[in-house]
């Protein structure tokens, strides 16, 4: 069997990332990550009639930049793996509409780009598919009429308030190939410790990391120093340093020396007014399709561990009272 | 010209007191803006009722007639007063009486708005 | 079993919840509290001006300019949200922008603005008071309720 342990699927012929695409709006465009991006877009709208059209443009293109740099047609893709937040997923759908590709939405909030990549790599390793698309998108407009308020409404963010980031990324994983590989899939449960503050989200995801997390270490006998780097997606300032004390006390791991969250590597936070860090599922495909690919790929890192979050909440949920549940998927990236 | 200087003051203080309670809300609870807005009206239609909010109105003016409270007063001051003149149907008829402005150019305004521009963000 | 699960996640979730409870940064009390009363002030001193402005232009009495003077400030709320300013200045100012009628104003303007795209009916005809209507159901339903006891019992 390739799996190992409860939760973790290790595939025999590792899978290939040949290629990624990021694409970023203008806020993003004036963070720290501006050279890892591929495009950034100086308008909001992208030259789009709305935020949605901005949003599948954006998805669009991160996926055209994917496939030019590997210089494949959407017609050599098997299969597009694509999942965003908004209602139906129609960023997505919209998207693979124009690739005109065969297509699977898949939902797993802003853990989709986690999600996208292990699902991608056991379709690979089990011979279904010998290359395989992945994208997600998130954008701040259309994030934020749909799950908070208009964006002209005028109201003060409360300190735990995360940032929305705008922008999509795109993937190509291939059976044969070059480029980092994905080596262990850990794909977690539904979390929910009754946080009910939708302005907290970080708050709410950090136990479903903890224990993807906890769950990978068991899985795979490894642990946090076999990683060069072990990045969670958007639990931004006040979820990851709860992540680290979690993992410290529930299984004893020390999180202290190579961990980030991608949520606080985009945005320059003292120029920025972000509050607790980004958040949205371009938070993690910027940073890994865009930053970690190019360390990986020039060797500065060998092994990372990404472990993306999701809140797994609908405005109608919290409105009707319920917590907010999350998830989080974990991929070993290895070069 | 008889312009009262004295009201300026304490209609920088009831407005800005009304604020701060709106403020203080917002950041101790967890309450929604839409709730505290809406619990602000209801407050300022039980004051109307008890005859308190027109007195505030006299000593503060505009400190009390634009916080969102006065829209809850103005209701209940709509309905009372034609309440008095035609009894029980009247609660019905002049509930929007003194209010037909607040909304109504609320409405037009926002319409003109949105006519003419776009969000940006 | 499944009983005896939720039990001990129970207690997960109260112990998570105090250790939450003490990563979670605090709103700046003080300095928000400070600027919605100053800008609360400011708000209600401008409408002030435009009272008497009224009053003594139109030869009205105050009750009267009252109205106009309403208008007026929410014609400025709606058009600062169509300027996209008004979001930028309540995120400074808080309360003290949105509790006067330029914040009614703001959540009207903003929420058909928003929905344009949705089109003139679906969008902007029927989403306009998504945020401001609760603010129009409870004023009136507390209207109502008070004139009733008016009606019944004092007249």
């Amino acid at each position: 069997m390739k799996k190992v342990g409860s939760q973790t699927f290790k595939p025999q012929n590792p899978p290939y990332l040949i290629s990624t695409g990021v694409v970023a709006g203008p806020f993003e465009g004036r963070g720290i990550l501006n050279e890892y991006l591929d495009h950034v877009y100086d308008d909001l709208n992208a030259g789009q009639s709305s935020y949605e059209a901005a949003e599948k443009h954006m998805m669009l293109n991160a996926s055209l930049i994917c496939l030019n740099k590997a210089r494949k047609t959407p017609e050599e893709v098997d299969l597009f793996l694509a999942g965003d937040l908004l209602n139906q997923t129609i960023t997505s759908g919209f998207t693979a509409l124009e690739l005109a590709v065969p297509y699977l939405g898949i939902y797993g909030a802003c853990a989709t780009s986690a999600q996208g990549m292990g699902l991608g790599a056991l379709i690979l390793d089990g011979g279904y598919a010998s290359l395989i698309q992945t994208a997600t998108s998130s954008h701040y407009g259309s994030a934020e009429r749909q799950y908070r308020y208009p964006t002209e409404y005028g109201y003060q963010r409360r300190p735990t308030a995360q940032w929305t980031v705008t922008g999509a990324g795109s993937a190509l994983l291939a059976v044969e190939g070059k480029g980092p590989r994905i080596t262990l899939i850990t794909l977690g449960k539904v979390w929910d410790l009754g946080i009910k503050d939708p302005f907290n989200l970080g708050t709410a995801m950090a136990p479903a990391a903890c224990q993807t997390l906890i769950q990978h270490f068991a899985d795979t006998g490894r642990g946090p120093r076999d990683y060069d780097l072990i990045l969670t997606g958007d639990l931004g300032k006040i979820g990851g340093a709860l992540l680290v004390q979690l993992v410290e006390k529930e299984g004893g791991f020390n999180l202290r020396e190579n961990y980030n969250d991608c949520g606080m590597m985009i945005y320059d936070r003292e120029k920025q007014d972000v509050h607790g860090g980004a958040s949205g599922c371009a938070s993690s495909a910027l940073v890994v399709f865009g930053y970690i690919y190019r360390l990986l790929k020039e060797g500065r890192v060998k092994k990372v561990l990404l472990v993306a979050t999701g809140a797994l909440h609908s405005p109608t949920s919290f409105q009707q009272g319920e917590n907010i549940p999350a998830i989080a998927h974990g991929v070993s990236i290895e070069a | 010209m008889d312009v009262d200087w004295q009201i300026y003051i304490f209609a920088f203080l009831v407005g800005g007191a009304f604020a701060l309670v709106g403020q203080l809300f917002l950041d101790f609870s967890r309450l929604s803006p839409g709730h505290i807005l809406s619990g602000l009206t209801v407050l300022g239609g039980i004051l109307g009722g008890l005859g308190l909010y027109e007195k505030l109105i006299d000593f503060a003016g505009a400190g009390a007639t634009m916080p969102i409270s006065s829209f809850g007063n103005a209701l209940v001051q709509g309905a009372i007063s034609e309440a008095e003149r035609s009894g029980i149907i009247g609660v019905l008829t002049g509930m929007f009486e003194l209010t037909s402005t607040g909304i109504t150019s609320a409405i037009i305004f926002a319409f003109m708005v949105a006519v003419f521009f776009n969000p940006r963000g | 079993m499944v009983n005896k699960k939720k039990k001990s996640l129970n207690q997960r979730q109260k112990k998570y919840q105090k250790m939450a409870k003490k990563e979670e940064p605090k709103p700046a009390y003080l300095s928000n509290a400070l600027r919605a009363f100053f800008f609360g002030g400011l708000v209600a001193i401008i409408g002030q001006i435009f009272t008497d402005f009224y009053r003594l232009t139109f030869d009205m009495d105050t009750q009267e300019a009252g109205n106009p003077a309403v208008a007026t400030m929410i014609f400025l709320g709606a058009m600062l949200t169509g300027l996209g300013v008004f979001d930028k200045i309540a995120r400074f100012a808080g309360a003290g922008v949105t509790v006067p009628v330029t914040g009614f104003a703001n959540s009207v303007a903003s929420a058909a603005l928003e929905y344009k795209k949705e089109g003139f009916v679906f969008g902007v005809g029927s989403k306009m008071f998504t945020l401001a209507g609760s603010v129009i159901t409870f004023g009136v339903v507390t209207a109502f309720i008070i004139g009733l006891i008016y009606a019944i019992f004092i007249f």
